[in-house]
């Protein structure tokens, strides 16, 4: 956490903002977060679909979607472009009406709003945008003002929001700048406090760090955290980046088509993706064998003695690799030769190469006999022993 | 030397007359008509396309009838409205309805150009329309409107030339009775003078105060 936030959380004076409230206390002990999956239900989506009518005919955008998003949640989007990411997360603000089903925010049917609800409930929902979406003839203070300025908010309170804000996105002494002069990092931050501004308990992210280098886009995901944390918004957001997810996400749903392909927590659909969308999507996160190992494999022994390649996969599902058993069950010269854990929400997600030598078994019983220790086991092939 | 002084600072007076108020009653009125021609059409913030496509015809009329034949043509209208057809404020009348549709246009091609992500940010902070319309559209496009409104001015200056015909003077005139009918080049020559001095003032100032208010 950086220091002006600690800042923010912690003094006393502050509680005058209304975002500090109530959340103080509940985060003086910064110990385990509770699984926001248990959590009441926040957002809930009924039967929801999205057709947009064109001038070239109807364009079905999203399909039967049924999901529940609890309070505190940060729920992660992904999917290919056009799957219908963007439609989905405009249902939350009504910047897109749904045509089928129903959305219940709170158990409150959004689609029944009349104008001014609607605009109230846009006040309580943020949102941050690819391309920050920034004015630029206004200054960062004018920018991040402006929610309250047209909600009537006096000069005076606008002013301390402002201020406090500036403080917990780390861009105090910025304020008179335009939007121009800033880094994309910062025109983020900017974004953020802009949509954090009415204390808003959802925050939409529409691929809100694609924009930004791999540093800057871990500042901004540390940033979100302490965001979802301290002020226990609820975080709905979109990203092609999976390490994105996997770095910050507890719950995930994977479109494909407009439809609803898998969903869960992070760890599970990571640990063991089942639709081929997922797959994909996910391929960038896994190692491939490493070229020099792929050019010796063969898929058949070429000599008896032959080292076994196998793979050992990790869902996270059980306990984390126990390596005295895995080298047991497969009983020889066992050499670790590429893979990598990784730990998702707790749990050792990942996949071990291993070459195997000197043991008594072939590689299908090798498998059989590991199956105990590793979620999903398979040959690669042979490599000869030099 | 001095008649020609005065006759060239009378020609400056009306001309300034005439091209300041024109272009006054172009910046007032093509505004909100360029707001609308922007937010009135499908999908708009106001949409209203039946309406819209109504008032952008009248608009083209107005930009392509040439501007003596308008002045020629509206000669009742004005009539009407000052109560003569002849003279400097006889020709205020031709001179705006030819300034506000052509300035309506040029402040509507910026107004478009502002980021669709920009509205949508607004309405997603919870803006109303108004709101959008002020602080996002006019604000945002303001450099760019700047810019119409300077092209607007320079081009009354121009059309302002022409309102002779109905003997509003004007420095267009002077030079055309002088310089072209009698022959005199020494008034021609200082009313070119004095125009390009103008043109350059106000093209000039219109570019520091677009650059000056262009954060981008
Ligand atoms: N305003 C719109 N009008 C018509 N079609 C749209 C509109 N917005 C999105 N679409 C279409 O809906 C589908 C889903 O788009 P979108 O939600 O933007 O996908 P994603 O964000 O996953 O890339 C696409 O086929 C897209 O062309
Ligand atoms: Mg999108």
């Amino acid at each position: 956490m950086s220091k002006a936030a600690a800042q923010i959380f912690k003094d006393e004076p502050l509680a005058s903002t209304p975002f500090a409230l109530g959340h103080a206390e509940a985060n003086t002990c910064t110990t385990q977060r509770p699984d926001p999956a248990l959590a009441r239900i926040h957002l809930q989506f009924e039967g929801l679909g999205k057709t947009y009518r064109t001038e070239q005919g109807p364009v079905h955008a999203l399909h039967d979607i049924n999901l529940d998003i609890r309070h505190g949640e940060i729920f992660g989007i992904i999917g290919h472009s056009g799957a219908g990411k963007s439609s989905l997360l405009r249902t939350i603000n009504r910047l897109e009406q749904a045509t089928e089903g129903q959305l219940l925010i709170e158990g409150q049917n959004i689609a029944e709003l009349d104008e001014q609800q609607l605009v109230k409930l846009r006040r309580r929902t943020g949102m941050i945008f690819q391309h920050f979406n920034l004015l630029s003839a206004k200054t960062v203070r004018e920018n991040i003002e402006l929610p309250l300025k047209v909600a009537g908010i006096p000069r005076g309170v606008r002013r301390r929001k402002v201020d406090a804000l500036l403080a917990l996105v780390g861009l105090y002494g910025k304020s008179e700048t335009y939007p121009a002069q800033l880094s994309g990092g910062q025109k983020q931050r900017v974004g953020i406090a802009r949509a954090l501004v009415h204390d808003p308990e959802i925050l939409l992210c529409d691929e809100a760090t694609s924009a930004l280098d791999p540093e800057t886009t871990q500042s901004i995901l540390r940033l979100l955290q302490e965001i979802n944390q301290h002020l226990g918004l609820t975080i709905v957001l979109i990203t092609h980046e999976m390490s994105v997810i996997r770095d910050i996400c507890d719950r995930v749903v994977v479109l494909d088509k407009g439809r609803i392909v898998e969903q869960g927590h992070v760890w599970e659909v990571f640990g063991r993706p089942k639709h081929n969308t997922t797959q994909t999507l996910l391929a960038p996160l896994q190692h491939n064998l490493p070229a020099d190992l792929a050019k010796r494999l063969t898929p058949q022994a070429t000599w008896p003695d032959d080292a076994k390649v196998l793979a050992l996969y990790f869902s996270g599902q059980q306990r984390e690799p126990d390596l005295a058993a895995l080298s047991n069950s497969l009983n020889g010269r066992v050499r670790l030769l590429d893979g990598g854990i990784e730990r998702i929400q707790g749990h050792a997600v990942g996949r071990l190469v291993v070459a195997v030598e000197a043991s008594p078994f072939t590689a299908s019983e090798l498998v059989q006999r590991v199956q105990a220790w590793v979620d999903r086991a398979e040959v690669l092939g042979y490599v000869a022993v030099v | 030397m001095s008649l020609l002084f005065e006759r060239l600072w009378q020609g400056l007076l009306d001309t300034l007359l005439m091209v300041g108020l024109s272009s006054g009653i172009a910046l007032l009125a093509g505004i909100p008509l360029a707001v609308f021609l922007v937010t009135s059409g499908r999908g708009g913030l106001f949409a209203a396309p039946r309406l819209n496509q109504l008032v952008g015809s009248v608009v083209n009329v107005f930009r392509s009838i040439p501007f003596l034949i308008l002045m020629v043509a509206l000669i009742p209208f004005t009539r009407l409205i000052v109560g003569t057809s002849y003279g400097v404020w006889a020709a205020v009348v031709p001179l705006s309805i030819a300034a506000t549709p052509f300035f309506a246009r040029i402040a509507e091609v910026s107004l478009r150009e502002v980021d669709q992500g920009l509205i949508e940010a607004a309405q997603a902070m919870g803006c109303q329309r108004r709101h959008i319309i002020w602080h996002v559209l006019l604000q945002e496009a303001l450099p760019g409107i700047i810019g119409g409104f300077t092209i607007t001015v320079v081009s009354m200056i121009n059309a302002s030339a022409m309102a002779g015909a109905i003997g509003a003077g004007g420095l267009g005139d002077l030079a055309y009775r002088y310089g072209y009918q009698r022959f005199d080049t020494e008034v021609m020559l200082a009313v070119i003078v004095v125009l390009i001095a103008l043109v350059t003032l106000v093209q000039f100032s219109g570019d520091w105060l677009a650059k000056r208010l262009n954060h981008r």
